[in-house]
């Protein structure tokens, strides 16, 4: 219903020229060579056929570098999926906890709950700024903006809460692991059964894995959101020049094709590390 | 060929009019799409958490698994424009997660029949 038709260059000049004659301007011979002629024309680069072709090329070329990114994230997932395979064969061979299980369960998942809400709905205003951008809204262009900013830095402010909880805690691997303290004081809740103190019942080599793969990945996820900051205030500064009106208003597209893709990875990682459901370990207080 | 020229760019029109006249490839979501599609996320979020609280066993991860892909689809169809972009932008925006695959499922067939053999040494 809305498919975009793969244009042969030329012919959308003549589609152009038609336009031209419907509206009164006037036959234009060739869209490359109206620079100025029309608000949208005058943000097309010399070197794109016309507008239609300018705005694909410069999706395809954020959607080029995004695959990157998905290849970049997808290496530390793979990372994840290895290991808590792999532990959780060794847990259930040795009668233990599933390591993956207990390091989720010292995550805070009220949290987390929040923050992956608060994220989803930066991608909602995030959306919305690009439609304004479109629409040549600036004060409503850049108010989204702002408020996608707000929301990207109060995901950044709970994920240092708990990242500060987790110091204290003793389960930083490198910087403070400690977690034998912590494991005696956890009740693993199961729907059937209660324990309580799982530090014998849990590989902590493994566990320390789980907290080195929970900080590289939730890192790596935080340094996309204080990047995406920047440019969205950056963004903000410009809007508020004007910048992105008279036709230039893909750069706000593309930005915001950013800012979804660091929402998904996030969409992915909050039910892979905080909802690991566990089970206990055969033999144990049934 | 001026009257498929112009037929071709009445048929790019999108939900409103396009400003101008032009087709210039302008991508125009109407924001209740956009808050329907947040509506949607709001009830995966909420089927996110509310499964993790069931034990189901083997089935937890896989049902996680497909709500996570569920957002994701949404989110890249309705907020990054993929559905009302042409099809090479539909097919670069699938090609990152192709390649995702290709290396879990050659990796895990590696590791994954690592005992298949006996190995030299062990």
């Amino acid at each position: 219903m809305s498919e975009q038709v793969v244009r042969v260059p030329g012919e959308s000049s003549q589609a152009v020229a038609l336009e031209h004659a419907a509206h009164g301007h006037g036959a234009s011979p060739h869209g490359a060579s109206a620079h100025g002629h029309d608000e949208h024309h005058g943000a097309l680069h010399h070197h794109f056929e016309d507008m239609a072709q300018q705005r694909e090329s410069i999706s395809l070329g954020m959607w080029g570098f995004l695959a990157t990114e998905v290849m970049m994230f997808g290496g530390l997932f793979f990372v994840y999926t290895l290991y808590r395979w792999a532990s959780a064969v060794k847990a259930h061979e040795a009668g233990m906890y599933d390591p993956f299980f207990v390091g989720s369960q010292l995550l805070n998942h009220p949290l987390g709950l929040a923050n992956t809400f608060v994220l989803l709905f930066s991608s909602l205003t995030m959306a919305m700024a690009v439609h304004y951008a479109v629409d040549q809204n600036r004060k409503m262009l850049k108010r989204m903006l702002a408020l996608t900013w707000i929301l990207g830095l109060t995901f950044l402010v709970v994920k240092g809460i708990e990242w500060r909880a987790d110091y204290y805690e003793g389960i930083v691997p490198y910087y403070n692991w400690n977690p034998i303290h912590i494991l005696s004081q956890m009740h693993i809740n199961h729907p059937n059964h209660f324990a309580a103190g799982v530090e014998h019942l849990v590989n902590t080599a493994h566990l320390q894995m789980y907290f080195v793969i929970y900080f590289c990945m939730t890192g790596l996820h935080a340094i996309h959101m204080i990047i995406g900051l920047g440019v969205v205030g950056w963004v903000y500064w410009l809007a508020g020049k004007g910048h992105f009106e008279g036709g230039n208003d893909q750069p706000v597209e593309i930005l915001g094709l950013y800012w979804h893709f660091v929402d998904i990875v996030w969409v992915f990682l909050f039910p892979l590390l905080y909802l690991i459901a566990g089970h206990m370990p055969k033999g144990i207080g049934h | 060929m001026a009257h498929s020229a112009k037929h071709q760019v009445e048929k790019v029109s999108h939900h409103e009019p396009e400003h101008g006249g032009h087709d210039d490839g302008h991508v125009h979501v109407p924001p209740l799409t956009y808050y329907k599609v947040f509506f949607a996320l709001m009830v995966l979020l909420v089927a996110t958490y509310g499964f993790a609280l069931v034990d189901l066993g083997i089935l937890n991860v896989p049902i996680a698994l497909a709500i996570a892909v569920s957002k994701a689809v949404l989110i890249i169809l309705f907020f990054m424009h993929v559905k009302y972009n042409t099809a090479m932008v539909k097919i670069f925006s699938i090609t990152g997660f192709v390649f995702v695959a290709i290396m879990f499922a050659l990796t895990f067939a590696d590791y994954m029949t690592r005992t298949w053999l006996p190995n030299p040494g062990h």
